[in-house]
């Protein structure tokens, strides 16, 4: 072990009391630090889980239309047309589904693609009526690009798919609608009604979405919404969500349809979590910054008094850098000390607050913290505890170094 | 590093030519060295007296390197180093040169040993075990081997000063530099210390350069430095 160390860890020690509240400080600032990392990223996760088992990470709707104009120029009409773009419209539905379909199962990220075919109606029941959207899909595909086995909370898919008539309610309107599993409903759409057997029912958590949605077989919803042919979207989903903006742009460009990713859709929310995130990290890197400046004082105090022994040490060989090693290394011992102290105060906290019940119902659906465990929180805190303490050591140690050796002596001689 | 010397200097360990240290700044600019002229050699003992403010201190840590003179040259062991960077002159104090002041300036967070052990600490040349065994060494011959562990704030004035002795003797320095080593002390003790000061140098054939005020002192002296006004005179 150098002398450096040893003689900086004994100066430390010296000054117990005041390296304790330094150490304390960031041990809660490095605990703090990451248990809300992990709280607001965890939130983020499930809301992104959430909306991604849900609507898909891709949407691919209306066909993208250059439009023409067009210019007569000669009246006889054997003349010829000048044709130019001038923008884009968007045109209907997908018409061609199984086709848009092929086409994006080709990209070597997507894992699945479902049709779907909405439509508004309402549930009637009892003499109450609901307005709903109705969705019509093949259950094996929207499996694929969805959570919706892990959202069913009453009843089995199995129910469903064995039902022509079934309809997967979710938890909201069931309520709403005091109807359980087995009961009819009646669905009215396109002057059309249909009744439809309750087969299991869903809950995605998600407010907007639980309030109007139900799912139907596609040949139904055809039947009923009076949409024979086409599909109102695609919903895909992909192996690497995080590339959803660079497939959509290349789908767009492959079957001219519009295609629009997770992240964009939920921008505001996304950016909702971000700031969250910012702002809990920078409200609580205060308190890192602030043990940072109790170390500042701490290590300036060693200095002041230490001026004597600074002196002494220079005067039997030691150099201006291994002063300043010495007070640097009272930096490191602490940040160390309390970076690793903070962890375990991290990890803890992180532990008990993944335990603790809270139900949250409107964006997710959750009924405890939600938690996310990622080794960057605990290596992002000790990076700023390590920055800012070792700075805060800095200017001591730079000062002590600079100390002159016979002032301090003359200083102190008769 | 510095010059080499000339070989005009048989036996002398330490020396200076036209040595000169102001201090202060602007108005309070004052000359504490005027010209001074020393040579000192290996196994002797040189007491330097004078009044207080006469620069007797000051010409100390200017031989010793802890202090930088403005003009004049220093030689140690016929090698200058009055030009010598910072980094090389705290080797050169580090190899060559240990330092006794009036107050100890022990470290009070060590024992005895490990402030002994230090300056060998910076110099690494030798292992731990064998530090520890020259530090004991050392400790006894200045009569404190049974307290080596003791914390050295945990001492009397005068253990604390042979603690001090022993640490300036830890890299075997060829020149001893002792600032009014017994300054703080009582008569027995300051009795203890220049004895055993006068021993070292004997056997270890060191050249000392004690500080002093006490007239005593200079007599257990080989050769005594009257000093007045930044210069030697001759003695009356």
């Amino acid at each position: 072990m150098s002398s450096n160390f040893t003689i900086g860890v004994r100066f430390l020690l010296a000054k117990r009391k005041s390296m304790l509240m330094s150490l304390a400080g960031i041990t809660f600032g490095v605990g703090f630090f990451i248990v809300t990392q992990a709280q607001t990223s965890g939130f983020e996760g499930f809301f992104v889980k959430t909306i991604l088992g849900t609507n898909g990470a891709l949407r691919v709707r209306e066909r993208i239309q250059d439009t023409l104009r067009s210019m007569s120029v000669d009246e006889s009409g054997e003349g010829f047309q000048i044709s130019h773009k001038e923008g884009k419209r968007y045109v209907g539905d997908v018409a061609q589904p199984e086709l848009v379909a092929d086409a994006i199962r080709q990209f070597g990220n997507v894992a699945g693609v479902s049709r779907v075919v909405t439509g508004s109606g309402q549930l009637v029941l009892r003499g109450q009526t609901r307005p709903v959207q109705a969705y019509g899909i093949l259950l094996d595909d929207h499996l694929g690009v969805s959570d919706l086995s892990e959202q069913i909370v009453f009843g089995e898919l199995s129910d469903f798919r064995r039902t022509a008539n079934g309809v997967l309610l979710s938890r909201y309107l069931a309520e709403r609608l005091d109807v359980g599993l087995g009961e009819k409903i009646v669905f009215r759409a396109a002057g059309k009604a249909r009744k439809l057997t309750v087969s299991a029912i869903y809950e995605t958590g998600v407010r907007d979405i639980d309030k109007v949605r139900l799912f139907i077989h596609l040949r139904t919803a055809r039947s009923i919404l009076g949409k024979p042919f086409g599909a109102s979207f695609l919903q895909v989903s992909l192996f690497d969500n995080d590339r959803a903006p660079h497939d959509a742009r290349r789908m767009i460009e492959v079957t001219s349809h519009h295609v629009s990713e997770w992240q964009r859709r939920e921008k505001v929310w996304l950016d909702v979590f971000k700031i969250l995130r910012l702002s809990s990290a920078i409200t609580v890197s205060v308190i890192i910054l602030i043990s940072g400046l109790g170390m500042f004082s701490v290590l300036a105090i060693i200095v002041m008094e230490k001026t004597r022994e600074i002196a002494i040490l220079r005067s039997m060989g030691y150099q201006r850098g291994d002063i300043s090693k010495i007070f640097l290394w009272q930096g490191f011992v602490i940040t160390l000390s309390g970076t690793l102290a903070g962890w375990i105060f991290g990890f803890l906290m992180t532990l008990g607050l993944a335990n603790l019940p809270i139900r949250i119902r409107g964006i997710f659906s959750t009924d405890r913290f939600v938690v996310n465990w990622s080794l960057s929180h605990y290596l992002t805190a000790a990076l700023i505890a390590f920055v800012v303490v070792m700075l805060a050591s800095y200017f001591p140690a730079r000062r002590a170094a600079r100390l002159e050796p016979a002032d301090v002596i003359r200083g102190t001689s008769a | 590093m510095a010059d080499s010397t000339p070989s005009s200097f048989p036996g002398v360990t330490l020396a200076c030519e036209k040595l000169e240290r102001f201090l202060g700044e602007g108005e309070n600019r004052i000359q504490i060295l005027r010209q001074v002229n020393l040579e000192l050699r290996s196994g002797c003992i040189y007491a330097v007296t004078g009044p207080s403010g006469c620069g007797k201190s000051t010409l100390l840590y200017t031989l010793g390197l802890l202090d930088r003179e403005d003009a004049g040259e220093i030689w140690i062991n016929g090698t200058k180093v009055s030009g010598a960077t910072d980094g090389e002159r705290t080797i050169i104090r580090n190899r060559n040169i240990g330092f006794v002041f009036q107050f100890h300036f022990l470290l009070p967070e060590f024992s005895a040993l490990e402030n002994v052990m230090l300056p060998m600490m910076k110099l690494g040349e030798l292992t731990h075990e064998a530090m520890q065994i020259r530090a004991n060494k050392l400790l006894d011959e200045v009569g404190l081997g049974e307290k080596s562990s003791r914390l050295a704030n945990q001492r009397s004035g005068g253990e604390q000063q042979r603690v001090a002795i022993a640490r300036a003797l830890a890299n075997q320095p060829d020149i001893l530099l002792a600032d009014e080593p017994t300054g703080n002390l009582d008569q027995n003790n300051s009795t203890v210390v220049i004895d055993l000061l006068c021993r070292m140098a004997r056997e270890q054939d060191q050249t000392i350069l004690v500080v002093t005020h006490n007239p005593a002192i200079a007599d257990a002296c080989d050769y005594t430095l009257p000093m007045l006004d930044g210069q030697f005179v001759p003695r009356d």
